[in-house]
């Protein structure tokens, strides 16, 4: 049975660590949605060909394998990354190519009339993105994001398979020890849902936040009919209720 | 770094055997998404509550959890009380059961999607209910779903090397037990380019299937 002394030793801080793995993972993901995404539209060809090319690339690519190449074989290219490292630049680098695509869609979305009314203003380009585009995508961005940060909490759990001492990794430690898996892995199932499940409350927030921040009222969870906001729920809301319902 | 074209020779033969139980996992894993998750789905628009609560509950569970630890749960947990697998059949039925959860709200979309017209109109001819799913609504909600279907056999793909943990040997079984075997790593960048040439050409694929199923 689960001892007191490995529960503090090794599982305790494996938790911390999949947290650790999913906020590192997270940054670095987003840090490579906002540039390939952005990229990707880019007026240059080059930068657009090359954005593409990473997004095609790391979306086929498996996480897994990635990881374990990055973990096995850059070390002899001269690169030895501590394998927590390549866990977290493993995740960040495939997820953040998926990120990439809702950023670029987001953006995409954002109805014409509003970036022609920034050339019209003389905004630049950078003014543009940040002060029109970027605030009336974003609340679109976040739903998505929410599945994706999901996808990438359970994503670490393939660190443990490089070494990484996450909860994971101390869950194998202790069959191996014990050989009783059913509570640990019960533990590690019902730990993970309590973690995703408290992400996607975050991002809930986050998502009131960001819709209350251009006047838009959040709709309420489940309920088709409940989606009649004040002025229909982002750009894509355009053809169902054109100015408000009610 | 040198790298030695030898070695990718030695390792080609594992490398096909590898393909191939990749390919088996893939297509008995879709088969079962594909259909499990059908039934999710048509559970889930139960009218007992009995029925639709867990297994809302169960698929979100499933859905929320990593696949790497339920694979654990189905190999090392699920003897001890049940039947015991090979780790390719456990590693089958754990990728079918993650995704099934996933076909399931594919499917729900599909159904949701058709016209609420198409319904009215099955009650007015007094279609029986199982007429009603067969010939009126799964025909239209089909079409809409086979890209998203195609997406998730290609994301299914790419989260198959986690069988290699349980002691599988697809692709990532094979290159692993090479390299350690071998104290080399060409077997890992190989089969790490098998999955971009398998998976860009399969993402074309389904493009292609999205401009001509969905109107």
């Amino acid at each position: 049975m689960m001892s007191s002394e490995f529960f503090t030793i090794w599982f305790l801080p494996g938790v911390w660590i999949t947290v650790q793995v999913t906020l590192y993972a997270a940054v670095l993901g987003a840090a490579v949605s906002f540039g390939i995404g952005l990229a990707r539209d880019s007026r240059l060809w080059i930068v657009r060909f090359a954005a593409g090319a990473y997004f095609e690339v790391f979306r086929g690519m498996s996480a897994l394998v990635l990881m374990f190449w990055m973990f096995f074989a850059l070390p002899l290219f001269g690169w030895q990354l501590e394998p927590m490292w390549a866990g977290v630049s493993a995740l960040g680098l495939t997820y953040g190519a998926y990120g990439s695509e809702i950023v670029r869609g987001s953006l995409a979305a954002v109805p014409t009339a509003q970036k022609e009314a920034g050339v019209a203003l003389d905004f630049t380009r950078w003014q543009r993105l940040r002060l029109i585009e970027l605030p009336q995508a974003w609340p679109d961005m976040v739903p998505p994001f929410n599945n994706l940060l999901i996808e990438l909490l359970k994503g670490t759990a393939l660190v443990s398979v490089i070494t990484v001492a996450d909860m994971t990794f101390a869950g194998n430690l202790l069959r191996l020890g014990t050989n009783q898996t059913t509570p640990i892995y019960t533990l590690l199932l019902a730990l993970y849902f309590v973690l995703a499940f408290v992400i996607t409350r975050g991002m809930r927030m986050l998502e009131r936040r960001a819709k209350a921040g251009i006047g838009e009222r959040p709709e309420k969870s489940g309920g088709i009919g409940a989606k009649t906001g004040a002025r229909g729920d982002g750009p894509r809301a355009g053809s169902r209720s054109a100015g408000g319902v009610r | 770094m040198n790298w030695d074209w030898n070695v990718v020779n030695d390792f080609m033969p594992r490398f096909w055997d590898g393909v191939l139980v990749t390919v088996q996992a893939l297509a008995v894993g879709s088969l079962i998404a594909f259909a499990l998750g059908l039934v999710w789905a048509l559970a889930q628009r139960s009218a007992r509550v009995w029925v639709r609560w867990p297994v809302v509950a169960v698929t979100e569970f499933v859905r929320n959890t990593p696949l790497l630890v339920q694979l654990f749960f189905l190999f090392y947990v699920v003897p001890n009380f049940g039947p015991s697998m090979s780790p390719l059949a456990t590693g089958i039925v754990g990728l079918g059961l993650h995704y099934s959860t996933y076909t399931a709200e594919v499917y729900r979309a599909g159904i949701d999607g058709v016209p609420a017209g198409q319904w009215e109109a099955a009650t007015a001819l007094s279609l029986p209910r199982g007429r009603t799913w067969r010939a009126v609504i799964l025909p239209q909600a089909i079409r809409r779903v086979v890209p998203p279907l195609g997406n998730y056999v290609i994301a299914m793909l790419k989260d198959s090397p986690m069988i290699a943990t349980i002691g599988a040997f697809d692709m990532l079984g094979e290159a692993q037990t090479f390299s350690n075997e071998t104290f080399t790593t060409e077997a890992l960048t190989v089969v790490g380019v098998a999955f971009i040439v398998i998976a860009y050409p399969a993402s074309l694929l389904i493009r292609v299937l999205e401009r001509r199923l969905v109107r």
